[in-house]
């Protein structure tokens, strides 16, 4: 089980996947907004979506698990 | 490494010490050292040295006792790219490396032979620390272990300090490489700790494995101690070497220029670098485009990774690239970036190795983590090593520069030689959609009709990026230059030429007060 955790704080400004889907290793899970830049964040690892935690505009702290992805 | 003997019956014995010397400890610990992926010290120094010769000293050290050839540290002199250098390097065949009264005393004394000769001194460490069976002989004495670290200081910015780790570093030994310009760890078998985890778990109650506390990738990617992860020993010892080649023997003496080697070729700054401010990009591959092919050396490329730090070449002259990566938490600064910088501006001074930074900056991050790690201070430490850096420095305006973000890129207030903007090029306090919020919020809320609201906010975002037009910042001589991106490597390998001889005395004073 990998935890896509937000990189900084800031806002979740897209969420690009949903649940199911299957992602590739750096794929871009989430985009968070903070300090004016996006700020993409990817999953480390290959695998199917298995929860989504966070919503557009959602604050999120630095280390939040904003998404967890299974191989 | 050594001579042939041959004659009376006195050469004989010499020869046989020597041997015994030569050999390091028992068979065992040389198997354990082979399973473990290690090499033997001697083998190491030959990886080391220009044709892998050197010139030893201090090899009957403790050659007395049983088992313990020449202490457990070999200590030499010999060449690196053709410079002279001083090394000490442990045997951890030999008690494990452990320091006894000798190995402190050859430690020592090879430092103050490159102090005496003012030439680089490299550290390679495979020990677990003190002999606590010696311990009055070794611990507390004026030339006991001590002095090691105090002799580091001593020499910090005199002479170029290496550590190159193969193994542990425990305890008051973890400090050698603390005290080094550059650490470099070899993975999965170097470690750095002040308590192994058996003390951790009797003293503290924590339970934790040697490579999650104090291994080489969790202080190369984490704890910033380390600076470079390298692969096995001989890419340790190959980084090692690489690493030099850019330093000059001392602080007195300029670094090394070397032939010029064109840019990679690649796509051009102007394809590299987005017109949209907030879209990230890849900084390596625009600083590939300024620099000498291959010429790069990451440092920290782990740790803080929002900036890079790293030495390279320009047309042969050896540079300090210090560059906000947009690619990672958007550039901005943090705790550890901060951390990261400073002491890789203080090292590129202290060697007169110029500095080019490359501004790409949202500014230092907010909200209460940051501030309850004290990014005030932390930030405050880069600024003074980027102000107090006198060697030729040019700040380049790659895109924006917001808040203390351009002071700490060496913002026009901070005396560069010459600040450069592209183009593309954004200074302010913040940028244009912070700003009218800041300013304007009141009444952008009072504002009841949406399309009317949008209007208002628009035409002040138009306002407000004229005021900080980057031609009207050029006018204004805030900016020095205004140049075509895929010219900058041409104009910095120029502009350096030129500041060379570069000469500015600071007021009389003793030091500064560190911000630590």
């Amino acid at each position: 089980m990998t935890e896509v955790k937000a990189a900084m704080a800031g806002t979740v400004f897209t969420v690009n996947v949903s649940v199911g889907d299957e992602v590739e290793a750096g794929q871009v899970i989430v985009v968070l907004e903070s300090m004016k830049m996006e700020i993409p964040v990817e999953t480390e690892s290959a695998g199917k979506v298995v929860s989504i935690n966070v919503n557009v505009g959602d604050f999120v702290n630095e280390e939040d698990v904003l998404a967890t992805v299974e191989a | 490494m050594t001579k042939t003997t041959e004659g009376p019956a006195y050469n004989e014995k010499l020869q046989e010490k020597l041997q015994t010397i030569f050999q390091g400890g028992h068979l065992k610990y040389h198997e354990k050292q082979k399973e473990q992926n290690k090499l033997f010290v001697r083998d190491r120094l030959e990886l080391l040295f220009d044709d892998g010769e050197y010139m030893e000293d201090g090899r009957f050290a403790n050659c007395e006792a049983a088992d313990l050839p020449a202490d457990g540290v070999v200590t030499a002199m010999g060449k690196v790219n053709g410079q002279t250098v001083c090394v000490m390097a442990n045997d951890s065949t030999v008690k494990a490396g452990s320091w006894g009264s000798r190995t402190v005393e050859k430690i020592i004394r090879i430092q103050e032979i490159a102090e005496k000769n003012r030439v680089p001194m490299l550290y390679l460490v495979d020990s677990a620390g003190a002999r606590i069976t010696d311990q009055l002989d070794m611990f507390p004495n004026r030339r006991g272990a001590g002095r090691i670290f105090h002799n580091q200081v001593r020499l910090s910015g005199f002479i170029p300090q290496i550590c190159i780790l193969f193994g542990p570093s425990a305890a008051g030994g973890a400090y050698i490489p603390a005290f080094c310009d550059i650490v470099i760890m070899v993975d999965k078998n170097a470690s750095m700790y002040l308590g192994s985890p058996r003390m951790a778990e009797k003293v503290i109650g924590e339970k934790v494995t040697l490579e999650e506390m104090g291994g080489a990738r969790m202080h190369c990617t984490v704890s910033g101690c380390g600076d470079v992860l390298a692969a096995d020993e001989q890419e340790a010892i190959a980084e090692a070497r690489r690493y030099l080649a850019y330093f000059p023997a001392n602080y007195t003496m300029d670094p090394p220029i070397r032939e010029k080697v064109e840019a990679k070729a690649g796509r051009t700054l102007e394809e590299i670098i987005p017109e949209n401010q907030n879209a990230p990009f890849d900084m390596y591959e625009a600083i590939d485009a300024i620099i000498d092919e291959g010429s790069f050396f990451d440092i920290k490329k782990r740790f803080a990774p929002e900036i890079i730090t790293g030495l390279a070449r320009i047309e042969g002259q050896p540079v300090g690239i210090i560059a906000n990566q947009p690619k990672v938490k958007g550039g901005v600064l943090f705790v550890d970036s901060a951390d990261k910088a400073a002491k890789f501006i203080n090292l590129c001074d202290a060697f007169s190795i110029p500095l080019v930074f490359l501004a790409d900056v949202p500014g230092f991050m907010i909200g209460t983590k940051v501030e309850r790690d004290g990014i005030i201070r932390h930030g405050a430490k880069l600024i003074m090593a980027m102000s107090s850096a006198t060697v030729p420095k040019i700040s380049v305006i790659v895109r924006k520069a917001y808040g203390a973000g351009l002071y700490a890129m060496a913002g026009p207030a901070f005396e560069p030689d010459v600040c450069i903007a592209l183009p593309t090029a954004q200074i302010a306090v913040m940028g244009p959609e912070a700003a009218v919020n800041a300013v304007y919020s009141n009444k952008i809320e009072a504002i009841e009709d949406p399309k009317e609201r949008m209007a208002f906010v628009q035409e002040k975002h138009k306002e407000y990026k004229a005021e900080i037009d980057i031609y009207k910042m050029a006018s204004e001589m805030i900016i020095d230059e205004i140049i075509a991106p895929s010219d900058l490597r041409m104009v910095l390998a120029e502009r350096f030429r030129y500041y060379s001889t570069k000469n500015i005395p600071l007021p009389p004073k003793k030091h500064p007060v560190y911000p630590v």
